[in-house]
């Protein structure tokens, strides 16, 4: 048993990478996002590094105050406290984005320690609460998001206009500034070839569709996050049931292709999703594109039963820690892109061959 | 044509610069005008991004945005008086400088928030509760002016009458609340 990849593991998951919760076959996580700005302080457009700090000691005066206790504690992560390799890991957990990481004046956030809740601040606007859950949980993310929001608004005053709502520094994200986003593999879908007839017609319902991994258009390893893009004139409630209904509908239509393929290309299906594995098994040096296109087979193939005993969040999980932040603090230094490529191999069959062992023992 | 900078590789680049009324022609090749970008002002900017993108869509009539005598009147005109960022300032960047843009600007602003969001210009979701108190009674009382309004169309006097008697209720309320805030 590899102790250390064990370690490193556990480390690395968040709670959202479990592959638990509601329609985790195809549903891999629910994100809620509130932007929300703090009254009478500049926006982080413009502001000053006084007002940056400002920001940060209104956030902390208000943790002094009382705790938030649904989630027990936040820990406070000062951007400026982190190496690189560190706001990169976070990153790639989609806990932080690459602006808080990289660009933010006095940029911090709030983590609670399952990081289903991560708190953004001084990023494009003062406050940005997400809520970040395992599976098809959009209703629940946003009750907590509610909650926490209502708990730092007891001590803090928002920007906030009668009119258009909760004030933004984009105004792309005024009124409820709520973001609501679905992570969805959909294997089915694309090789029925039905994506691209598909994606105009969510656009045409105020979503968006796009790839989480990889650049433009491409979606590395299947994965589809939907999420809206009108954040006026709705309330939260129907901006994630609007969500939700179409979510529900793509979940059923990825299920029937599933079904489909099972009957039409059977062999050839069983035949792809075993050599997707063998890559992974035997692989030295793989890249990331060829690892998320064998991960999503290899996932499809557990949830299709052609593969049994290896554990679902295999897609979720790898697909994070092969990423280059994660696999060069596995390595625990810098890694150039071939050498990364190698590591990637070697941690994606060190893997595999945990699940191997808990099998035998 | 030779690059008159370094006189060896081929100029690519060539243009005429007005400075104080001296016109003055350039030939250069990629690696000197880079090398100049500052003082030819080349180097402005990696590329298109994403606020490129939001302006060009903030700026709805593209014969305005193009009439530069237009845009330097806005710019006289509109400007947030809490931190100074003018309205072509805000087309540019795509994001506002503070809340109170949002009053500055309330007049330029509608039709583009109502193009970025389907039509809409009200908000119906959250209200801050601790300062929502007369924001819930408010938007309340107007709901029900509009469904009198309604209800006096329709010839429905008794039913109008209940309602106006709920929007005096409601309109005490708020005073009271008012007078007892301050």
């Amino acid at each position: 048993m590899n102790l250390s990849l064990e370690r490193f593991i556990n480390q690395a998951v968040s709670s959202w990478m479990s592959a638990e919760g509601p329609d985790s076959d195809i549903v891999l996580s629910s994100r809620i996002r509130l932007a929300r700005n703090i009254k009478q302080v500049n926006f982080p457009t413009i502001f000053s590094h006084d007002e940056a700090k400002r920001v940060i000691d209104i956030i902390k005066a208000r943790m002094e105050k009382s705790t938030f206790d649904t989630y027990g504690d936040f820990s406070l992560l000062q951007m400026d406290d982190l190496q690189p390799l560190q706001k990169r890991v976070l990153m790639e957990k989609h806990l932080i984005s690459p602006h808080l990481a990289e660009n933010a004046s006095h940029g911090a956030c709030l983590l609670t320690e399952n990081e289903e809740v991560s708190i953004m601040l001084n990023e494009e606007d003062h406050i940005r609460i997400q809520c970040l859950f395992p599976g098809f949980q959009l209703s629940e993310a946003l009750e907590v998001a509610n909650q926490i929001d209502d708990w730092l608004e007891t001590e803090i005053d928002y920007a906030y206009d009668e009119q258009v709502g909760y004030l933004t520094s984009c105004p792309t994200n005024v009124g409820t500034g709520l973001r609501a986003s679905v992570m969805m593999h959909l294997p089915g879908l694309v090789l029925t070839h039905q994506m691209n007839r598909i994606i105009p017609a969510i656009n045409q319902l105020g979503l968006v569709v796009r790839g989480i991994y990889g650049e433009g258009s491409e979606a590395l390893g299947n994965i589809f996050q939907v999420s809206n893009q009108i954040t006026l004139g709705k309330s939260e409630e129907d901006i994630a049931e609007d969500l939700k209904s179409v979510v529900e509908q793509l979940i059923s239509q990825e299920r029937s292709a599933r079904e489909a393929l099972a009957k039409t290309s059977n062999i050839q299906l069983e035949d792809r999703v075993f050599r997707s594995y063998g890559i992974l098994s035997n692989s030295r040096i793989i890249e990331s594109k060829e690892a998320a296109r064998c991960l999503s087979d290899v996932r499809l193939g557990i949830d299709m039963d052609y593969i049994q005993g290896i554990s679902k969040n295999i897609l979720n999980e790898l697909m994070v820690l092969t990423q280059p932040g994660f696999l060069q603090q596995y390595a625990g230094g810098p890694l150039r892109p071939f050498e990364r490529d190698i590591r990637r191999a070697s941690l994606i069959r060190e893997r595999l061959k945990m699940e191997d062992q808990e099998l035998g023992g | 044509m030779i690059c008159q900078e370094c006189n060896q590789r081929p100029a690519t680049l060539h243009f005429t610069k007005i400075m104080n009324g001296e016109k003055a022609e350039f030939h250069l090749c990629e690696k000197c005008a880079q090398e100049h970008g500052d003082m030819f002002m080349l180097n402005n900017g990696s590329g298109f991004s994403i606020n490129n993108l939001l302006s060009g869509l903030f700026n709805i009539d593209t014969s305005y945005a193009n009439n530069q005598a237009q845009l330097n009147k806005q710019t006289q005109v509109v400007q947030c008086e809490q931190c100074s960022m003018t309205f072509p300032q805000f087309v540019k960047v795509g994001k506002f400088g503070c809340a109170h843009c949002y009053d500055s600007f309330r007049a330029q602003l509608k039709p583009i928030i109502k193009r970025l969001h389907s039509g809409n210009w009200n908000h119906n979701g959250k209200i801050p509760t601790r300062m929502g108190g007369d924001i819930h009674l408010k938007k309340q009382i107007e709901d029900l002016k509009i469904n009198l309004k309604e209800l006096i169309t329709k010839e429905e006097f008794e039913k109008a009458a209940e309602t106006r008697d709920a929007i005096r209720e409601l309109e005490k309320e708020m005073k009271n609340h008012l007078e007892g805030g301050e």
